[in-house]
């Protein structure tokens, strides 16, 4: 490893916690990235020679710190700080280095800066560009290539959230234990969203959006840290680190998505699930289930089986049906008709189904499982009506050349040889 | 004499490096402990998974289980077990049997078995 390239870890490992400290000094989103920028500066000119200091992050919030405050003084195109408190602290530099330490500040800090990004003000898609922007540092350009969108447009994005945050007055007090709790969810589910952005892809991207995957990984285990006894938020972790655990076999060399039970499970990230189990076992002792830890645990069900024959599909039908009672949803039930239709046949199945062609009748994948269902029970005609249906509506090529293969499948069979 | 060799790292950075950035990390230690290996003077080689995994039971009169990192600073390492268990229920339920009338702490934190040497 060269010099250069321990210190961009180190940097952007302390990130979060240098950032969120100097958000809290200068209340102003733009004010602390300057400050961070220029703290990072002089780590590359001063870590080389000197070595990388004990507490990074407090280097860096202090360096940083300071060297806003020369600038404000010498008044080189800032406004004056409005606070005269955060200048006039500047002396009792030591005093201030020994509070940053304190474990329980740094904990306040870095959730006032994740419950900035998700501000309820905001919409989802400003909330994920804000949070990479500023928590994981992710620049401009590299977050506009991964949502497919031009770089100005996403650099006009974050002004409007941070414009947004600043009439919306977000008070830069960490809020109580209500709103709290009710704020972790949204940062939860902000992640999450981050996450599927990259999981999601498909096609020749897909190299652009998996950093998007690996963002969340992070920014979820962060959210552990500040949460550690939370089973949602270990469900998070573990669903997350499950998932991406898959990644290197979802997609063939031509970027087509390759089913689950047709992965080559030799390449799934062992380290990852070894994880996500640790983690969704934690979780499960608690014994306050919610969705994070339901799909984590369906993940751990597939993680589990050394070859697709060996999915215990009882324990998933078992898992989404825990799922329907909290989270009652058409697209679970038809996920769930997967699971029933390996336990107790596809008649069983399609049965589950039927009554879900109203509220699903725009949705790719019910036609899809429609069509497998119909094939197994030997209905050709109608399986391949719904397969045609389901190629009508898909969204990506990816979608509709799966749904083809179905289809050759089904042609084959159904001629004499 | 046997040593442990205890690794210490910021796991933050730890857990940002790339695939291959932590593979080059094990092969170059790997150079180190094969020769050691050869020589057989090599014991039992685990990673710890992150402390967002970990679990710690505080023993007592009545053991208190607490997720996360054992966090205090005035109570050192003095040693440690390997169990293999099916659930953390299992390894919560041997750290209280091993903390019974001690005070101390125990903390649980799934590993992955890098080495075993016969």
């Amino acid at each position: 490893m060269t010099d250069v390239a321990w210190i961009d870890e180190a940097l952007r490992a302390a990130r979060p916690q240098a950032m969120s400290a100097l958000v809290r000094y200068f209340r102003d989103l733009d004010r602390a990235e300057e400050a961070f920028q220029e703290a990072c500066l002089r780590a590359l000119r001063n870590w080389p020679a000197n070595g990388p200091p004990r507490d990074p992050a407090a280097w860096l919030i202090l360096v940083g710190r300071n060297a806003m405050l020369d600038d404000i003084r010498r008044g080189r195109g800032h406004d004056a700080l409005s606070d005269d408190a955060a200048v006039s602290d500047l002396d009792d530099a030591e005093a201030d280095m020994a509070e940053r330490l304190d474990s329980a500040h740094y904990r306040d800090d870095v959730l006032r800066l994740l419950f900035i990004c998700c501000h309820p003000e905001l919409p989802a898609t400003q909330q994920i560009a804000l949070a990479l922007r500023i928590v994981s540092g992710l620049t401009v350009k590299e977050i506009a290539r991964a949502f497919l969108t031009s770089e100005s447009a996403m650099e006009q994005r974050i002004t409007r959230a941070k414009a947004r945050i600043a009439r919306a007055d977000v008070p830069f007090e960490a809020p109580g234990a209500i709103e709290r709790a009710e704020r972790v969810g949204a940062v939860a589910a902000m992640i999450y969203l981050v996450f599927n952005e990259g999981y999601s892809a498909s096609g020749g991207d897909v190299h652009v959006r998996q950093p998007l995957c690996e963002e969340a990984i992070r920014l979820a285990r962060l959210l552990l840290r500040l949460f550690p006894g939370e089973p949602e938020i270990m469900g998070l972790n573990a669903l997350l680190l499950l998932q991406h655990a898959r990644a290197a076999a979802r997609l063939d060399a031509d970027g087509n998505i390759v089913l689950l039970e047709d992965q080559d499970r030799s390449r799934w990230h062992r380290g990852m699930i070894d994880e996500g189990l640790a983690l969704i076992d934690k979780a499960m002792r608690h014994r306050r289930t919610g969705p994070y830890q339901l799909q984590a645990a369906l993940a751990a069900v597939h993680a589990r089986a050394a070859r697709a024959e060996d999915t215990d599909w009882q324990a998933i039908d078992e898992i989404y049906a825990a799922l329907e009672r909290i989270q009652p949803s058409p697209v679970v039930t038809l996920n769930r008709a997967v699971a029933v239709a390996k336990v107790r046949g596809a008649e069983a199945a399609l049965a589950m189904i039927e009554p879900l062609a109203g509220p699903l009748g725009g949705y790719f994948h019910f036609f899809g499982v429609k069509g497998a269902l119909l094939t197994q029970l030997g209905r050709a005609r109608e399986a391949r009506t719904a397969f045609d249906r389901a190629i009508a509506l898909a969204r990506t090529p990816a979608e509709a050349s799966h749904i083809r293969q179905h289809l050759d499948r089904l042609l084959k069979d159904s001629q004499p040889v | 004499m046997h040593y442990a060799i205890l690794c210490y790292h910021d796991e933050a950075v730890v857990e940002s490096w790339t695939k291959e950035e932590d593979d080059a990390v094990l092969a170059k230690r790997a150079k180190v402990t094969d020769k050691i290996e050869a020589q057989g003077r090599l014991g039992p080689i685990a990673r710890l998974m992150p402390t967002t995994a970990a679990t710690t039971v505080r023993s007592g009169r009545e053991p208190v289980v607490i997720d996360g990192p054992f966090a205090e600073t005035k109570e050192q390492l003095l040693g440690f077990y390997v169990v293999d268990c099916d659930t953390l229920d299992d390894a919560v339920e041997i750290a209280r049997q091993l903390g019974r009338d001690e005070h101390g702490a125990f903390e649980i934190r799934p590993i992955r078995l890098m080495k075993i040497p016969e």
